[in-house]
């Protein structure tokens, strides 16, 4: 199952975090640039770490950090990082890393659509965006 | 979709849209928010960060509580308060704002509303209580919109107790016409399923129903159910199985709309799904497993394509065909997928594999066989997870064959990552939980027969701990947790070493335990001292364990009990014990001194004068007593006083040995290990077990780094030769590769070859079958044999000849130089063995049987006996020509001008035919060489053909190159051989075959055994040139000893310097000193262990003493001591 998601820069900050077990507020913060850290110093996709293991993609100055466990399909994680990214640039149209900074709120209800409880539940592109579409129409409207 | 908003947006205008793009972020680039990102960026020290965080915070906390914000405000004041707690300050004053604003705001508030809340709240958190009427209002809503997100808040956290209040209206959604509501109510089904499963019990019957829905997208969402509830009882859903596979079928085939494609590949992440679901259900489950088979197969065919997410499905369909009950056509087409993998240069396929591997190995070891060479290339990946994956791989594989090559890679890996964040944590543990186990293991199967220094290594080991603390209280509490099951178990099928390793464990650290009262431990002890088969050395163990952990009311009361009951023992150790352990229990203080806690690493000295005596032996003298005599003398005294002889009783020493015949020597390490209790030397030792353990001249297996890499198995593991199992990796570039089981003959370059003795090393032990070549140690000589033997059947087509050799060897012949390749065919009769009778060779004789049409076993049977000669020769038997030739016809002469060169000016022995056969005749010499002894083997050629002969020697290196050699006619051909030994003992056999072949008489063979007695200390043995003083230190700290009288010769003068010369003269011994009527002697064998003897006159003969760290060496030193002293 997937334990987080979260979008770095390669300053080490946090441009989103979700997690999908409870993690306190104040642990976060130093997990996020330990992990910062360790995928900066690699070049490969995939870390081990001690309770889970992190799956990452770096879309130029972003990372997008996967924390799963054990049990998971590494490479199936690694392609729905790719998959979350398709989407975000199909309703941003061409998405670069400040159209996701600023637009925390929208980049989470897409999220939201495709991973729940640490579960992936929908991977159909127009069905994630349908909710926020809609939303966008009638906030426009 | 459009159905989604067809209410709305019939109910809005549109006209305002200003940007067509429907989420641009134009508009918030230059808010509030925007600025707050972008001042956050340029940042550069976290202090700074911090106090613009709390400025941002202070004028959120003020404007969200200002009445006049609107909502449209109040949601970016949100999304800048996620932004601050996402950096980590916490923003709680927000939490109730954000409850409102999923209330009272519309549509993109409300949905940041609900945003927030699922981000900020945690499930427990009582706000959330204020959110259900909220979700309660917009699941009745009218607005699909609204609807939506209620279902989607809900389906991410809610109050466990709320859910009947809303139960009934997420039921209800189930049979809306829209899609998006059906699914999301399921997922909100989901929810309540995992965290109140009886709440949502009477709508099993809902949940098929939506896997049934004609939506595939509701039909997935139903799946987390189904996946999660198989988890948990499989036997209850066996009758949906169809419906899956059905269901899997039409995703493989491509029936599902073609937006649910990634990257043309349908449904990628249901197909996984599926899959898990799939596994679930046919694991252990034959007929239902029968029904997935084609299904899986098909998957396996469709996912052909070159792309990750295929990879992905593959790795998961390869999965479900190891868990689900097992069919051989598929088995074989995952491994081939999997082989696919671990090939791959891309490190995420490499990895996957490694990973599938590790999945797979637990069910068929076989397959890591085949693909030993790439996960030994994997150990030395740069990249460290490929690395890690490939340990685990290794740790799912360690036998006790390869348990140390394994280790001493995970270790090897440790001290590479030292500083590589806490994987060395994981793998430190992993190998430290399994090395609980594995020497479990070791001392359950190992038993009494082990050698006395695994056990005392293994907890210095334990005692001395690793680097961290927290490490070391790990491995020791969980040693603890197992003893202490094991003692539950049935302890008394555990070896008595075991038995002393669990008390010691038990004694120093069962306080670690929390929850384990001393008294329970106690009890468990205090029952092995009522077994039978406890030895009193155990008990005193035991009882030495059970000191240290008395402690309150319950324990004093079970050690007086204890104490009345051993009290009487007819052991006065055990007796002493019994008493300590009554005293101490009742006495706190006392105990804490004697026996402190974690005292183990402290080095405790041992004063072997025992000074702090002095005092109480000065007043005792001062009061009369007699002064001390030693045991020997106080004999010799005695049997001055009564000139009686007492010789037939030997010493009082603990442990004598009357003779020193052959017969007698049976198990001389057993004797001297026994000899631990009494005796005053020993008794040091057995204190030092108390506190801390006496190790010195110990072999060190296991060292504070780990296991120390013994030099001599890799030497000899270097002469493995390994039919390459695949191609070499080398030549496999591509994942597309394909792989046959038939070995390549090609010549491997160095490299490789070290990489294939590791790949032996660590490979050895898995599987049975082999079509896979196993490389274990002990095969190396069928393994050898069988590619010679290969190479010159093709060579000489139908004419091949195989020889196989046979060889029965007395039980005295056991501590062998390798032992490993004897220890299974003792046999003492003098027949001709049978592949039957000797398992170890049954392999070797099946393959040869494979290739050869005609062959004939003969077996020589070598007598050790009292012959004095160095190499004693055995005629051969010939099935065919009887030898015409007289074995013992002297051709010294001659033999030795055709001694190398090299060797020509070194002394050697007698030249000494070993057999003949025809034309052929064998004869063998040994030459003394400063660093080794080199064993010469001269073949004869007396006809006038050119013989082509194999002369094959088990256990001894060759030092020629090459042993198949062709002899021409009428000359002599020579081999030389190093002698190595591994370990001491009083004879060497050396068993070898000599095939050869001639043009005209074909399919004749010769078997020779030769048997070489005595040569160790006469060849092997070195002088030890120490001081004195050196001697001293040198003889506290040696472990093993032997006590023996020894003739005295006497040839007029002083017959200890005459009796030391003779030894001196005839085995190399260094004569340290002679002081009167005693004098220390020591040697070493070549490769450098030491033995000291400790000699004294005494009543007519020579009592000799002699230590060493090497177990046999004693035994084997005083047994050519008699022969030297017999022969003279």
């Amino acid at each position: 199952m997937i334990k987080f998601v979260l979008m770095v820069n390669r300053q080490g900050q946090t441009r989103l975090s979700r997690y999908y077990e409870p993690v306190e507020l104040s642990r976060r913060a130093a997990l996020e640039s330990e992990l910062v850290r360790v995928c900066l110093s690699r070049s490969k996709d995939q870390v081990c770490l001690p309770d889970f293991r992190l799956v990452y993609r770096q879309y130029a100055a972003l990372f997008i950090v996967v924390g799963i466990s054990d049990s998971e399909n590494e490479l199936s994680v690694y392609e729905l990082v790719h998959n979350f990214v398709e989407v975000l640039d199909k309703y941003f149209s061409r998405v670069v890393s400040d159209t996701i900074m600023f637009n925390l709120d929208k980049v989470h209800i897409i999220l939201d659509e495709m991973i729940q409880n640490g579960h992936v539940v929908e991977t159909n592109k127009s069905r994630i965006l349908a909710p926020l579409t809609a939303l966008d129409k009638m906030a426009d409207g | 979709m459009s159905d989604v908003v067809e209410k709305t947006l019939t109910a809005l205008p549109s006209l305002l849209s200003l940007d067509s793009q429907p989420g641009s972020g134009k508009l918030s680039s230059t808010s509030k928010l925007g600025n707050l990102i972008r001042g956050i960026t340029e940042l550069t020290s976290k202090h700074e960060e911090e106090k613009l965080i709390q400025r941002e915070l202070s004028s959120i906390k003020e404007q969200v509580a200002s009445p006049n914000t609107s909502m449209r405000q109040m949601k970016e004041l949100m999304v800048r308060a996620i932004y601050c707690e996402m950096l980590g300050y916490e923003a709680s004053f927000s939490y109730i704002h954000a409850i409102k604003l999923a209330q009272q705001g519309t549509v993109l508030e409300k949905r940041v509303g609900y945003l927030a809340v699922s981000l900020f709240l945690n499930e427990s958190h009582e706000l959330l209580l204020l959110l259900v009427n909220t979700v309660l209002k917009d699941l009745q809503s009218t607005n699909l919109i609204e609807v939506c997100m209620a279902l989607t808040v809900v389906s991410q956290m809610f109050p466990k107790d709320m859910i009947p209040a809303i139960l009934p209206l997420v039921e209800e959604k189930l049979t809306h016409p829209k899609e998006i509501i059906r699914r999301k109510a399921v997922l909100a089904l989901y929810k309540f399923y995992l965290i109140a499963p009886n709440q949502v019990q009477h709508i099993h019957n809902k949940f098929r129903k939506a896997l049934c829905d004609k939506d595939p997208g509701v039909m997935t969402a139903s799946l987390h159910i189904y996946l999660q509830m198989i988890k948990e009882n499989p036997e209850g859903y066996k009758d949906l199985t169809a419906s899956f596979v059905t269901i899997l079928k039409q995703v493989v085939g491509g029936k599902l709309p073609m937006d649910f494609n990634y990257h043309s590949v349908p449904a990628p992440w249901l197909q996984i799904q599926l899959l898990r679901i799939l596994s679930l259900l046919g694991k252990d489950d034959q007929s239902t497993s029968e029904m997935m088979y084609e299904v899986l197969d098909e998957s396996l065919r469709r996912a052909e394509m070159n792309h990750n997410i295929t990879y992905a499905i593959l790795y998961e369909c390869v999965k479900s065909i190891y868990t689900i009950h097992p069919k051989a056509e598929l088995l074989e087409k995952a491994a081939k997928c999997i082989g696919n993998f671990v090939l791959s240069p891309k490190i995420n396929l490499k990895y996957l594999g490694l990973k599938a591997l590790t999945y797979v190995v637990q069910q068929d070891a076989n397959l890591a066989l085949q693909h030993q060479l790439t996960i030994i290339e994997c150990l030395d990946h740069s990249d460290l997870v490929i690395k890690r994956e490939t340990l685990e791989l290794l740790f799912r594989i360690t036998n006790a064959q390869n348990v140390t090559v394994i280790v001493e890679k995970m270790l090897e890996f440790l001290r590479l990552s030292k500083d590589d964040y806490t994987t060395i944590d994981l793998v430190g543990k992993v190998a430290e939980l399994w090395f609980i186990e594995t020497m479990n293991t070791v001392f359950s199967l190992g038993g009494d027969m082990m050698q006395p220094d695994i056990p005392n290594s293994f907890l210095r080991l334990l005692s001395e701990g690793f680097d961290s603390t927290e490490e070391d209280r790990q491995l020791r509490l969980f040693a603890v947790d197992s003893y202490v099951s094991l003692l539950q178990g049935e302890p008394g099928r555990l070896p008595q070493r075991f038995l002393q390793v669990i008390s010691w464990v038990l004694g120093e650290y069962s306080h670690l335990r929390e929850g384990l009262e001393p008294a329970t431990t106690l009890r468990l002890l205090a029952k092995l001292l009522d077994m039978k088969h406890t030895s009193s050395e155990t008990k005193s163990w035991v009882l030495l364990a059970m000191s240290k952990l008395c402690e309150g009311p319950d324990c004093v009361s079970l050690a007086q009990e204890l104490s009345e009951r051993h009290g009487g023992s007819l052991d006065t150790v055990l007796r002493q014990r019994v008493q300590e352990l009554r005293h101490l229990s009742e006495d706190a203080e006392l105990r804490a001194s004697v026996l402190p806690r974690d005292a183990a690493q402290e080095p405790l000295e041992v004063d072997s004068s025992l000074s702090f005596l002095d005092g109480f032996v000065s007043e005792a003298l001062s009061a009369g007593a007699a002064p001390y005599k030693p045991p020997h003398q106080r004999q010799e005294e005695l049997a001055q006083a009564k000139a009686l002889s007492l010789e037939p009783y030997g010493l009082s020493l603990p442990i004598s040995m009357s003779s020193c015949s052959l017969a007698d020597r049976q198990s001389p390490t057993l004797l001297s290990m026994s000899s631990g209790l009494s005796g005053n030397s020993t008794d040091l030792s057995h204190k030092g077990g108390s506190t801390t353990l006496k190790l010195d001249g110990v072999k060190r297996v296991w060292g504070k780094d780990g296991y120390l890499a013994q030099k001599e198995p890799v030497e000899e593991s270097a002469q493995v030769e390994v039919p390459s199992p695949l191609c070499s990796p080398s030549r496999q570039g591509g994942a597309d590769s394909t792989h046959s089981q038939t070995p390549t003959p090609t010549p491997t370059p160095e490299p490789e070859k070290e990489k294939q003795q590791l790949a032996s090393s660590l490979f050895v032990g898995l599987g049975s079958q082999s079509s896979v070549c196993l490389m274990g140690k002990s095969e190396q000589t069928p393994q050898r044999f069988r590619r010679k033997a290969k190479g010159q059947g093709s060579s000489s087509g139908a004419s091949e000849q195989i020889s196989n050799s046979h060889y029965s060897t007395q039980s005295t012949v056991d501590n062998l130089l390798c032992n490993n390749l004897l220890d299974s065919t003792v046999t003492s009769d003098l027949a001709v063995s049978t592949p039957e009778q000797t398992p170890q060779l049954s392999q070797e004789v099946a393959t040869t049987n494979g290739t050869c049409d005609a062959e004939q076993d003969l077996i020589e049977e070598t007598d050790p006996g009292n012959s004095p000669s160095l190499i004693r020769a055995n005629s051969t038997v010939t099935a065919d020509p009887p030898a015409h030739k007289d074995p013992d016809r002297p051709k010294d002469s001659c033999l030795s001008s055709h001694l190398p060169a090299e060797l020509a000016g070194l002394s050697h022995s007698e030249i000494i035919p070993l057999c003949s056969s025809q034309n052929l005749d064998l004869s063998a010499c040994h030459v003394q060489k400063e660093d080794a002894l080199l064993l010469v083997i001269f073949i004869e050629n007396s006809s006038d053909s050119d013989i082509e002969c194999l002369l094959f020697l088990s256990q001894v290196s060759c030092v020629t190159d090459s042993p198949v050699e062709a002899v021409r006619s009428l000359s002599v051909s020579v081999y030389q051989y190093s002698l190595m030994v591994k370990r001491p003992a009083a004879h060497v056999a050396l068993a070898g075959t000599a095939s050869y072949h001639m043009a005209l008489l074909t399919q004749s063979m010769l078997v020779s055994c030769f048997c070489l007695t005595s040569l160790l200390f006469l060849c092997l043995g070195r002088p030890l040139c120490v001081s004195t003083e050196e001697y001293g230190t040198l003889w506290l700290a040696f472990s093993q000893d032997t006590k023996q009288n020894l003739a005295l010769l006497n040839d007029g003068q002083d017959p200890l310097t005459a009796t030391l010369d003779v030894l001196k003269n005839k085995l190399q011994l260094h004569v340290v000193d002679i002081i009167g009527a005693e004098g220390i002697v020591a040697c070493r064998l070549l490769q450098g262990q030491p033995c000291l003897m400790h000699c004294r006159v005494h009543a007519g003969s020579l009592a000799v003493w002699l230590r060493s760290p090497v177990p046999d060496l004693p035994d084997c030193l005083l047994y050519h001591c008699q022969r030297a002293l017999q022969e003279h």
